[in-house]
């Protein structure tokens, strides 16, 4: 199968940019390099085009209950413009996606599943609908729009000068209904960054516009994955993947978008609420280099006497700080901040520290 | 400038040019290969006194995104290390036929030359 391409694949190609596969989308990597394009979203703004990100519909009377039931985080938190960190997750409480959710209106919601899911969450979504008998409206729009994250401390002003009415007063974690240069679309003030900044979701043939329309540095996947490390954010298919990695939100970091007392129970509510009661084996956890050498997806974390003691799931140099940072499961009991482990890196043991991300302070930008 | 494949040295398929000057040889990575490569952010080198074989890997370079194997283009004594390197990964982006060398060795046989891609030959391949 031939991979997907965004509404601005000749664009970017345009721009010199070299592509990736991810998740099925053949997507910008980077544009004139990771490292630039980094730090211009630190230090100004970047525009990254993520329309390779779902987009579903769910609308209805039952909408918000059907969402409920299968989202961990408490749906009914949400007030009209209101988003939402929230996870996916299985009977057994394995996570299958993480995504945000949008309340839209009193009936209809929209979540972003990430590439390569909104086909498998339209289907878990309509055969939900059918076990509980409820009607709710389940439509795939991930074709129908695409994304374009702008970030940085200079996105929110750049952004403001071409949409009306003006995005300035919007809270973090929002979305209103704007015009971005004539065209009807969604601004929301969520992103994977760290930065201030908005997500842009335009319709699929208006995209060309709106991006000749916005100025800032093009950016890439690899800079997204970069910033997104420096924060500790997870990344679907290396911190869980129901195949390769299959993590609870608990083991994954992510309990604070679990409510066990949301009602009604979200899929997985009974297996996560004996996890959080007992603890879990092993815990997401932040690793920070002090021996030269960078973890990769893979290395095995060990005590540095030859007990293995988990591995790293995500790792690079961080841009901003100098330092080789990754993500990694550790034992529970070899989890806490400041414990020294070692990543093996090419059959060396090479010591590192356990922090807890973000790695990015403010003061470090 | 990625393109850039000097006339005077040698490569090997997997983007590792060699200047002789006698029989001593300075060993980095082409123009072509650091651009593949993006930010190097990371450079692991043998020691000085190492011996290595021709084709053999003999150390590690990382980008933001990747990791990739260095390898010998010909066999032979370590003899000198780019130490700024170590806090200057970058000068491999910078300027990889210069400031960007890698290791400097002392030929075991210079015949084994005669294996390597000269400058049109690499740049047929990249091209």
């Amino acid at each position: 199968m031939s991979a997907l391409r965004s509404p601005l694949h000749a664009v970017h190609d345009e721009r010199g940019a070299r592509f990736t596969e991810f998740g099925g989308w053949d997507m910008p990597v980077s544009f004139e390099s990771i490292r630039t394009e980094h730090t211009a979203v630190r230090s100004d703004r970047g525009i990254f085009d993520v329309s390779h990100m779902g987009e579903i519909d769910v609308t209805g009377p039952d909408a918000r209950e059907l969402c409920q039931r299968l989202l961990t985080n408490d749906v009914d938190a949400l007030a009209v413009g209101d988003a939402q960190y929230t996870t996916v997750t299985t009977e057994a409480g394995l996570l299958l996606d993480d995504t945000i959710i949008y309340r839209l209106e009193d009936d209809h919601y929209r979540f972003i599943p990430n590439a390569g899911k909104h086909t498998s969450m339209v289907e878990r979504w309509e055969s939900h609908r059918e076990d509980w008998s409820l009607t709710a409206t389940i439509t795939d729009r991930t074709h129908d729009f695409a994304m374009l994250a702008v970030q940085g401390p200079t996105a929110i002003e750049h952004v403001d000068g071409h949409v009306a009415p003006t995005i300035c007063e919007l809270d973090p974690m929002t979305i209103a209904r704007v015009t971005i240069t004539g065209v009807d679309g969604w601004c929301a003030t969520t992103g994977y960054t760290g930065e201030r900044g908005v997500e842009l979701l335009v319709p699929w043939d208006d995209a060309e516009t709106v991006d000749a329309a916005l100025e800032g540095t093009r950016c890439g996947l690899g800079a997204r994955d970069t910033l997104r490390l420096e924060m500790g954010f997870v990344l679907a298919g290396n911190e869980f993947d129901p195949e390769h990695e299959p993590r609870t939100p608990i083991e994954a970091g992510l309990s604070f978008v679990v409510d066990l007392d949301a009602e009604p129970a979200f899929v997985g509510r009974d297996a996560l609420a004996e996890q959080a009661a007992t603890g879990s084996d092993e815990r997401l956890v932040g690793i920070r280099m002090l021996d030269r050498g960078i973890p990769r997806s893979g290395y095995t974390i060990t005590d540095g006497d030859g007990a293995e003691l988990g591995h790293i799931t995500s790792g690079t140099m961080s841009p901003t700080l100098g330092e080789a940072i990754g993500l990694g499961y550790v034992s529970a009991d070899r989890a806490d901040e400041g414990e020294t482990v070692h990543v093996r890196i090419r059959d060396a043991d090479r010591k590192a520290r356990i922090v807890t991300p973000p790695f990015l302070e403010a003061d470090d930008e | 400038m990625s393109d850039e494949v000097p006339d005077e040295l040698r490569y090997l398929e997997s983007h590792e040019w060699i200047r002789v000057d006698d029989a001593a040889g300075t060993v980095g990575i082409t123009a072509f290969a650091q651009d593949e490569l993006g930010d190097v952010v990371f450079v692991e080198l043998p020691n000085v006194g190492d011996t290595v074989a021709q084709e053999d890997q003999f150390g590690v370079i990382e980008s933001i995104k990747a990791v990739s194997d260095l390898y010998a283009p010909v066999s032979g004594t370590i003899t000198a290390i780019n130490e700024n390197l170590f806090d200057q990964p970058e000068l491999v982006n910078d300027d990889p036929y210069g400031d960007g060398w890698m290791i400097e060795l002392e030929l075991a046989d210079a015949s084994e030359l005669d294996a390597l891609l000269d400058a049109s030959a690499y740049a047929e391949q990249i091209a």
